[in-house]
């Protein structure tokens, strides 16, 4: 069994975000990146996979040269090669883009399960997973939070608005995006890291892949006009001082609001 | 909470390799996570070491990292370095717990021990599943630990052992102890298992510093040992100080994990901190004092940083390992001890970390030569006059 697992490395949920200059996406220079959380659970699954017999894991991911720590942190975790689309042309992709560049990937490999995760911590979009599985012809399941694998099948656990959980059938060869919460992620081990040295990691351009045409800014459907921090309102205030101090004001205020 | 960041004022971020930073970032995950949730309550309940952590430690890869074969993960010393500070930015107690195993017990085996001594010990002390001890110290010779009196007799092809071992790490959670002792041709290392009859070890108790570590005494009373005890290797003072040079290199870079906790913790305290007026943080005292410790801490990973890539050339001196010891263990006591100032009557309480870290690097500043005897081993390079 063959499995692809696409991540994407996103800003650190700790960086500080300043907006680039021309407006149209954050500065990223001097910050720190990691796996997308998402896409980690999507990992995890694939590794707990592979854990339980043969399967051989597969990890991809478009971005600059920072990406393959990223890369090298899966190969780290356990998964056996790594495919990079290392191209300056793929900067400012679309998310129709990036499934396209993905969906090439998993041609190549042609993989019995794609497993990403359900969004970017980033983006935020939850665009790509479909049209991967769009791209490549496979039917697929988002917000997954439990599977359970049978031959030709997976039955899945998807999570639904409200907290209510709905079982569904996919046949596989399938993609399933994956909610953040399903397993409990593994840490990479130093020995893992050591051997991940030595593991194959791929680099590609988007022309090797055929998908010249969709990557970058120049391909992108979508354009990014601006991106900005919402304004700071007015009425707010801050508390401070010890956590029992600021309790007890918190609730005076709560009071004094008649909210109770 | 928040993720540790650390301090990359010089970007150092970009002479590390790849598998340098995940181990880092790896490992300070894992501490964030794992570790710095229950170490508050084992330092106010009993002054106990984590042990349920200890599989998954050893799960990491942390226990004798920078060594190669028998399970262990073979890391070069930058990324081992980078481990050890990631660990003691949780705790002193942590850090020491790897280098015991790792540098003090691990170490002479793999470098001095006999290869049934290898096999026996090496995979079972990576897994975790056996812990060692490292006993040089006695009550009456500390920093001059040549003077021992424990002493190793031959006896029908064994070895007789008696003596006393005092303020020795993981002691009573041993499950072998490197015994340092006179023999007829020098001072030599034995292997002495747990529960070998007229072997004890109770713990010490009252400490205030390094709570998070257990310390304990060892008496030997005519302890019988096996000849295949005693490691092969190791001749004269030689093998416990190469040990200690191993170990003392790893305090280098887990002192800057403790001062950068500190640091960390007291720059957003003060700029939450309101004082007449205004914050903490914009006071020029405040500033100065973290300007010194900010500069303090890039200076330290410089030195610690150069002495790692040296002794991953081979290009190792003792004394380097000395200085970046004395350095880097000095300016985290003082960051420390300004952190926990600067947090006024809060930094007295475990809600925050800055006096943990403060008299935790009591000890550091004392074990693995104390910081004047390493003062002394500089000014005898310098000089070439051995001083008292
Ligand atoms: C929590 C803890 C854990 C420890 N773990 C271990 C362990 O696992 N294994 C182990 O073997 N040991 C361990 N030690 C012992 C430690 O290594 C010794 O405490 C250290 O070597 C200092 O020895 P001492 O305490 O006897 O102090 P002393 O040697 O008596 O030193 C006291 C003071 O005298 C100064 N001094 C000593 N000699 C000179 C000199 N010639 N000239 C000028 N000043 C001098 C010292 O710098 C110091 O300031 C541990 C200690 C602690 C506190």
């Amino acid at each position: 069994m063959k499995i692809l697992v696409c991540l994407k490395q996103v800003p650190h949920q700790d960086a500080r975000l300043d907006v680039n200059g021309d407006g149209t996406w954050i500065k990223e220079d001097g910050i720190k990146f990691e796996i997308n959380s998402y896409d980690t659970y999507a990992l995890e699954e694939a590794l707990r996979i592979k854990d339980a017999g043969e399967a051989e894991v597969v990890v991809a991911s478009i971005g600059p040269d920072r990406v393959t720590q990223a890369l090298r942190t899966a190969l780290g975790m356990g998964a056996d090669r790594a495919v990079h689309v290392n191209d300056a042309a793929c900067q400012g992709s679309d998310a129709l883009g990036i499934a396209k560049t993905l969906a090439a990937i998993a041609k190549e490999e042609s993989p019995d399960l794609i497993l990403m995760g359900l969004m970017s911590d980033d983006g935020n979009a939850s665009a790509v997973p479909p049209m991967v599985a769009e791209l490549v012809g496979m039917p697929s399941a988002t917000a997954v939070v439990a599977t359970e694998r049978s031959e030709g099948n997976i039955r899945v656990e998807r999570e639904l608005e409200g907290g209510a959980v709905e079982v569904v059938d996919v046949p596989t060869p399938c993609l399933l995006a994956v909610q953040s919460g399903l397993n409990q992620v593994r840490y990479a081990s130093l020995k893992g890291i050591m051997a991940a040295k030595k593991k194959p990691l791929d680099v590609k351009t988007a022309a090797d892949l055929g998908v010249a045409d969709a990557v970058g800014t120049a391909g992108a459907k979508v354009k990014i006009e601006k991106i900005y921090q919402p304004l700071r309102g007015e009425g707010a205030e801050i508390l401070s001082g010890s956590t029992d101090e600021i309790v007890s004001s918190l609730m005076n205020k709560i009071k004094e609001l008649g909210l109770l | 909470m928040a993720d540790f960041a650390g301090i990359d004022f010089l970007l150092l971020d970009e002479d590390y390799s790849d598998e340098e930073l995940i181990s880092r970032d790896t490992v300070r995950s894992w501490v964030s996570d794992r570790f710095l949730p229950v170490i508050q309550e084992h330092i106010r309940k009993d002054g106990s070491f984590p042990m349920e952590l200890v599989p998954e430690i050893a799960e990491l890869g942390l226990f004798g990292a920078n060594l190669h074969g028998y399970g262990c993960a073979g890391m070069n010393n930058v990324a081992y370095g980078l481990v050890m500070q990631e660990l003691e930015r949780g705790d002193s107690g942590l850090r020491s717990f790897a280098s015991v195993q790792g540098s003090l017990c691990m170490y002479p085996i793999h470098a001095f021990g006999s290869e049934e001594q290898k096999q026996e010990w090496l995979p079972k002390m990576a897994a975790g599943q056996a812990i060692g001890c490292f006993g040089l110290t006695e009550p009456d010779f500390g920093s001059y630990a040549q003077g021992m009196r424990t002493k190793a007799e031959r006896k029908n092809g064994g070895w007789v052992l008696n003596g006393t071992k005092r303020w020795i790490t993981n002691g009573s959670l041993a499950h072998v102890a490197i015994v340092w002792a006179q023999t007829e041709d020098g001072v030599r290392g034995f292997l002495v298992p747990r529960g070998a009859a007229g072997f004890e070890a109770p713990d010490i108790k009252g400490k205030f510093s390094l709570r998070g570590s257990v310390t304990s005494e060892l008496y030997f009373k005519d302890v019988e040992l096996p000849g295949g005890a005693m490691l092969p290797d190791a001749k004269g003072m030689k093998g416990p100080l190469s040990c200690l040079t191993q170990a003392r290199y790893g305090i280098a870079w887990g002192a800057l994990g403790a001062a950068m906790a500190c640091f960390e913790e007291v720059v957003e305290y003060s700029k939450q901190r309101i004082v007449q007026g205004g914050p903490l943080a914009a006071k020029q005292l405040t500033q100065a004092k973290l300007a010194d410790m900010f500069t303090e801490i890039t200076k330290g990973q410089l030195l610690a940083l150069r002495v790692a890539r040296l002794k991953d050339e081979g290009k190792l001196h003792h004394t380097m390992v000395s200085m970046i010891k004395r350095n880097n263990v000095d300016i985290a006591l003082t960051v420390a001890r300004n952190s926990r100032d600067l947090l006024g009557a809060n930094g007295i309480v475990d809600d925050y970390q800055a006096m943990r870290h403060m008299v935790n690097l009591e000890t550091v500043r004392t074990y693995e030569g104390t910081h004047d005897i390493h003062t002394l081993i500089l000014g005898e390079h310098i000089t070439g006059m051995r001083a008292l």
